[in-house]
């Protein structure tokens, strides 16, 4: 059945005249776009450009008066550096022309904006239906290129076929053809449909429905929908409204985004039976439960952190009298391997959503980001349909930092990791620090608020197709037929205009609760927040749209960025509406929360959906799971010589995941809101990176956050219990090496992981899903015994890449970002080394601990063998690590150190080093006075990446003070802070083991990634 | 006139992003501050006439989309012109910051040559980095300044955070009547030398001339990229553990001594009238 009812948005009119404004630079003036251009055309292709210029096209869909047009043109263009045309400039002397557009219905922000300005300058509206489209044009001279070499430079550096158009013209061409006006509008489709999905037919009909609309449901979850309509008790409501025994098209999307993976996480709620050679089989019933919500539980009896954890779009913990903080971390891996840009602007801005979607609604304070990428040196070839690491790497970048510097969000931590099993699908990491009072308007902040009669309101951006199957695309692994429109493009100028707006809505109490349009757009936002009063009953039909033509279940389901959902209590509509108005934010009232016990969905008269809210959310079957732990031998580590140790710190120092990453890391605005203490980039040149950062949390404070994290994927491929431990610790040792308080810290964990359920394309599915459980069991052990709750996280479960014939699936990465708190930011603490003479200490037992590092990886790539299999993982002793890290916080708040660092990657030799670079100092240091647990040489105890470690350097004054308050841990002064650039180590034969100039040693590690 | 008299403003909204810390640093120095939303300004609800300081902040107006500080220009040029001439004309002093500095060079506010406010004569372009840059940087006062903001400094570390800061002109004469008028108030200089340079990083962006702040001739206009008001803390400053071994951490933040060189100006000219 298909009910057509005729659509009143009118279509735009043939006859309306499109002004095309042209500008470009001045051929007199610097071009950087175009110079980047030749760059990478040089860099990636080694195809020669003599220059490129570049010009920006505006096509103006409005009716304008006569002069009008050139009035726009007049004010757009910046007279010093530029030139304007109607029509088309004169670019002066070029050979080929290549033009940029945005496909139909791709967001083009500038194009937004352009229209805004175009009323401005003329001092009218344009109307409804007036629209401003942009290009960008590059004209290369380029005598020796031919086509094909052009459009492989158009294609591999400027434009992106999923969602961008692309015009390549010589010279010639580009004269004949005149200039073009066309404009990439949306397809109309007719009116508004509403299509019954027949779930009746065998098994294969059912998995051919779920594959074909990209709905990512299983047969048992497909027959439990089907069996739900047709025995519901609610089946004659449904029968007055129109509906029938079968589920409506907008009903199987909104069932299939709820229980997608992405929203569900069914695997880490599955029934798991895990068996282990020489153990009874266990059964585990969810391992969130099991492992990570009983951890935090448990912790939250003996602490008074806790303030909401789980339920929400953000973990709450209590910071001071005043405030909470509020944290989360999101990924955005699919639609980042599809459009780097694109996917990952959409990644920060969307994670911004999720502390202020929380509770009533938090402000924003800091922003971190980090990825794991395939090498940005990659030199095999590329799966067809795959971006290779270089391009996807700077288009996630360049995202992250256009969404996060234009939000006025300082980025606290940035990280990279590379490893050739991230070419397949990249991993992007976005998290968002929230600031939040304990109330608003003499209520709990961090509580939602939802009264039958509240007001349905949507705020912010428009909806578009945009994102459509966002939440169970992602469920999936990537394929070559993965949708385009799947890609949105976020806007951090609507969301900030949006968040100013809200926050001022919140402080006026002009609304109860709050959440944000991202996976599974309203149907998820309103689905879920109508589960606190106990239904809703909305109209599509009000949602503003972006173009004409998007069909109910669209409208229900779209990704479109930028949109909150707000329960506004009917007195306070008006009020909230005005504000929104004067604030110029979008808002509408699509409707109102209910106790029916039903998510009724209309468009306009017509019932587009309505379903038991208790089968929404409660009906996913159970997924019942099998994982098999086989622990791989182990073998001694075949190490090299020890009179090559300092060569080896050479190698080891210019590795990709040790090297400085400084160069992208500067293009992150780290100082607004002028808050930051210690910043991502410290020491005497302030370029080496801090263990922790430190902020205040408003002006003034005395009292700051700590920010960290820890991730290790290689540790994965020994065992992911050690590697979640190890990432657990090292985020705890780095909050307290900057002086975070041990006892204030609380982490988020996201895991990302190839798909650990068996089947024929996964045939080691068991062992993938063991590696899962051991990693909670890991980390549900150590946060425990740390006293870190585990508060907000995420899983993204099917990271493996199927193109031409190639499974590529990611390692098992855990990232453990954790927040702490510094009682006075005034005696936080900075890794580099201060002063020559200051004594040098290793806090912290090392131990015969090379399995997984980056020593072994190391020579296991220079002597062409595998050594994942060598040599003892690193472990994690919680109890003495904890006393250890009291007594440094004791210490650092007695300002007793001038620097402390604690080694990661590379061990104690990589942190001597990064001590020294900071300082632009030496070291001298006897590693036989190292504190030391059967380590047999030089070269483990160099290397060794044993976890719960510090270097501290302490002044010779602070000595007596610093040791006693140090009493009853083990640590040992090893040596002294020398004047000159040298670090030297003397071996535990008494030898001379390592002798490197320190200066050196940093333009090594600063080369690296300098190059990309 | 006391320094709590002073009232500023801090005009916010459309991707602006600077107003907690230019307020906090505008009331550290003792003025009162009012965070007004432009739409505020220009539905009537509230007035420049109202203050004797505004503050142009930071941020992203609309996004930076066509050029940075362009259609924020434009809202203002076309909605706002006249308050702002009045503004000017009384004798009441004005800070562009970053993007604010930007939108004064679009609207032609600065260099105010001949009491005219509102011709664009240079331009903050991209970055010749092409890219979008966060560091310190250290700048140099010309001392024959008439600048308000900048007396009694000689050269201050600041934090730049910019993609499109590179001060451009094509008007040589311009440029060299600026120069002796003293109207090309800050320089990026080298820190070994404190003498301006044209080498990246000291000069983030390629700046003609180094320039890295302008003002008016009458020195109460004033714009500049790097951010002042991120400077208000010594812990703001990154290599404050250094300085405090050194005990050279200041008391607050050099990046005050704007604020409070407004302010008080502004204070001692209310006693006077």
């Amino acid at each position: 059945m298909e009910d057509h009812f005729p659509s009143k948005t009118s279509g735009w009119e043939s006859q309306t005249v499109i002004t095309r404004i042209e500008i470009g630079m001045l051929n007199s003036v610097i071009d950087p776009m175009g110079n980047d251009l030749c760059e990478s055309a040089e860099k990636v292709f080694g195809l020669p450009l003599e220059g490129a210029r570049t010009a920006t096209v505006f096509k103006i869909k409005a009716d304008l008066a006569s002069g009008e047009a050139e009035r726009i043109r007049d004010e757009l263009v910046d007279p010093v550096t530029q030139d304007a045309a109607l029509d088309r400039r004169d670019p002066g002397p070029f050979d080929w022309a290549v033009t940029v557009g945005f496909k139909p219905g791709v967001t083009d922000n500038v194009g937004r904006t352009a229209l805004v300005a175009a009323e401005d300058i003329l001092g009218r509206s344009l109307g409804a239906d007036a629209d401003v489209f942009t290009e960008r044009v590059f004209f290369l001279t380029a005598k020796g290129l031919g086509k094909e070499d052009v459009k492989k430079v158009a294609l591999g550096i400027v434009a992106n076929p999923l969602i961008h158009t692309v015009r390549v013209e010589s010279r010639q061409e580009w004269e004949s053809a005149g200039p073009d006006f066309s404009l990439p509008v949306m397809e109309r489709s007719g009116g508004a449909k509403v299509a019954v999905v027949d779930l009746a037919g065998s098994d294969s009909d059912l998995e051919r429905i779920s594959r074909e609309g990209i709905l990512s449901l299983s047969v048992e979850e497909m027959r439990a929908i089907r069996d739900h309509f047709k025995g519901a008790s609610y089946l004659e409501e449904r029968r007055q409204l129109g509906l029938e025994a079968s589920p409506t098209d907008a009903e199987l999307e909104a069932l299939a985004q709820t229980w997608s993976e992405h929203c569900k996480h069914k695997i880490f709620n599955a029934v798991i039976r895990y068996s282990e050679p020489g153990r009874p089989e266990e059964t585990i019933r969810s391992i969130f439960k099991t492992y990570i919500k009983a951890a935090t539980e448990e912790i939250g009896k003996r602490s008074d952190l806790l303030v909401s954890v789980f339920h929400d779009n953000a973990g709450v913990v209590r910071f001071n009298e005043r405030w909470n903080v509020v944290y989360k971390v999101e990924t955005h891996n699919s639609p980042s391997a599809l459009d780097p840009y694109g996917g990952a602007i959409t990644g920060i801005v969307g994670v911004n959503r999720d502390p202020f979607g929380t509770g009533r609604g938090a402000a924003l304070l800091a922003n971190v980001w980090g990825y794991c990428l395939g090498s940005p040196f990659f030199e095999k070839p590329i799966p067809e349909g795959l971006l290779h690491p270089r391009r996807i790497r700077d288009g996630v970048h360049h995202g992250v930092i256009d969404g996060g510097n234009q939000s006025g969000i300082p980025y606290a931590r940035g990280f990279e990791w590379f490893d050739e099993r991230y070419v397949g699908k990249p991993l992007v990491y976005c998290g968002t620090l929230g600031l939040m009072p304990h109330e608003v308007c003499g209520e709990p902040a961090h509580v939602k608020k939802v009264k039958p009669g509240d007001r349905i309101v949507m705020a912010g951006g428009r909806v578009g197709k945009d994102g459509i199957h966002g939440a169970t695309f992602s469920s999936e692994e990537l394929r070559a037929e993965s949708p385009s429109q799947a890609v949105q493009i976020g806007d951090a100028f609507t969301q900030k205009k949006m968040t100013d707006f809200l926050l001022e809505a919140r402080d006026l109490g002009l609304y109860t609760s709050i959440t944000d349009n991202g996976a599974g757009g309203l149907s998820s936002s309103v689905g879920e927040m109508g589960c606190l009063s106990g239904g809703c009953d909305m109209d599509l039909k009000r949602a503003p749209l972006k173009y004409a033509g998007l069909q109910p279940w669209e409208i229900l389901l779209s990704e479109a960025q930028e949109r909150m959902t707000m329960a506004v209590p009917p007195d306070r509509i008006d009020a909230f509406l005005e504000l929104a108005a004067a604030r110029d934010v979008e808002a509408v009232d699509l409707g109102e929360f209910t106790d029916t016990g039903r998510f009724h969905v209309r468009y306009g008269d017509r019932t587009v959906a309505y379903i038991d809210m208790e089968f929404l959310h409660e009906g996913c079957p159970l997924m019942e799971l099998e994982a098999e732990w086989n622990p791989p031998a182990r073998e001694k580590p075949l190490l090299g010589k020890s009179g090559r140790l300092g060569a080896d710190l050479k190698d080891l120092i210019r590795r990709l995941n040790v090297c400085s990453r400084e160069k992208k890391s500067r293009q992150y605005d780290h100082e607004v809101k002028a808050l930051s203490v210690v910043k991502p980039f410290v020491g005497r040149k302030r370029d080496i990176p801090s263990d922790a950062t430190v902020m205040m949390v408003e002006p003034g404070s005395r009292e700051g956050v700590v920010l960290a994290e820890g991730i290790n994927p290689r540790l994965s491929d020994v065992d992911t219990y050690a590697m979640a431990a190890s990432v657990v610790d090292l985020a705890m040792r780095r909050i307290v090496a900057a002086g975070g308080e041990p006892g204030s810290v609380a982490g988020l964990d996201n895991f990302c992981w190839p798909d650990p359920v068996q089947s024929e394309k996964t045939p080691d599915g068991k062992h993938k899903l063991a590696q899962l459980v051991r990693a909670c069991r890991g980390l549900s052990d150590t946060t425990r015994a740390f006293g870190v709750p585990c508060i907000s996280g995420k899983d993204s479960m099917k990271n493996d890449s199927v193109r031409g014939g190639v499974k590529i699936s990611i390692p098992p990465t855990l990232l453990f970002s954790a927040v702490g708190k510094i009682i006075d930011v005034s005696c936080a603490v900075t890794p580099e080394f201060k002063r020559p003479g200051d004594l040098v200490y290793v806090l912290g037992v090392t131990r015969n601990e090379l399995g997984g590092s980056e020593y072994l990886a190391m020579i296991g790539a220079r002597d062409g063998r595998e050594t994942i299999r060598e040599g003892k993982p690193p472990r994690v002793e919680p109890r003495s690590a904890l006393l250890l890290y009291c007594a440094l916080n004791g210490a650092i708040r007695e300002r007793l150190v001038r620097s402390v660092h604690t080694p990661a990657l590379g061990g104690l030799a990589v942190g001597f080093a990064l001590g020294g670079m900071g300082g632009e100092l030496g070291v001298e240091v006897d590693l036989g006075r190292v504190p030391r647990e059967k380590v047999d040489g030089d070269a483990a105890l160099l290397f060794s990446e044993t976890n719960s470690r510090f270097i501290v350097t302490v002044a010779p004054d602070r000595q007596e003070r610093f040791e006693e308050m140090m009493g009853g841990t083990a640590f040992a002064a090893v040596g002294e802070v020398v004047a000159g650039c040298r670090i030297q180590a003397t071996g535990l034969e008494g030898d001379r083991v390592l002798d490197c100039d320190v200066l050196e040693l940093k333009r090594a590690w600063k080369k690296v990634l300098e190059e990309v | 006139m006391a320094q709590r008299d002073v009232r500023s403003l801090v005009i916010t909204g459309f991707g602006l992003n600077c107003e907690a810390e230019t307020a906090h640093a505008l009331k550290r120095a003792g003025a009162s501050v009012d965070l007004v939303h432009l739409n505020d300004i220009i539905a009537g609800k509230r007035s420049l006439s109202e203050f004797s300081l505004v503050a142009l902040i930071g941020g992203f107006s609309f996004g930076d989309h066509i050029a940075a500080g362009k259609v924020y220009a434009n809202r203002l040029k076309f909605k706002l012109a006249d308050q702002l001439r009045e503004f000017i004309e009384k004798g009441n002093l004005m800070i562009g910051i970053c993007n604010g500095f930007q939108t004064m060079a679009k609207l032609g506010i600065l260099p105010g040559l001949d009491g005219d406010y509102a011709s664009q004569r240079f331009t903050l372009a991209a970055n010749d980095s092409g890219v979008f840059r966060n560091d310190w940087v250290r700048v140099s006062v010309d001392g024959r300044s008439p600048c308000i903001f900048t007396r009694g400094i000689e050269t201050i570390d600041l934090p730049i955070r910019h993609g499109e800061g590179k001060f451009f002109m094509r008007d040589e004469d311009l440029l060299r009547s600026m120069d002796e008028l003293g109207l090309l108030t800050l320089r990026y200089v080298d820190p070994a030398t404190d003498e301006p340079t044209m080498e990246f990083p000291h000069n983030p962006n390629g700046s003609l001339a180094s320039v890295a702040g302008v003002c008016d001739p009458t020195g109460r206009i004033f714009g500049l990229m790097p951010h002042p008001e991120a400077f208000w803390s010594p812990l703001n400053h990154p290599q404050w553990p250094d300085l405090e071994i050194d005990d050279a951490l200041p008391e607050e933040g050099y990046g005050m001594k704007f604020f409070r060189n407004a302010v008080e100006f502004l204070a001692g000219q209310g006693c006077a009238t």
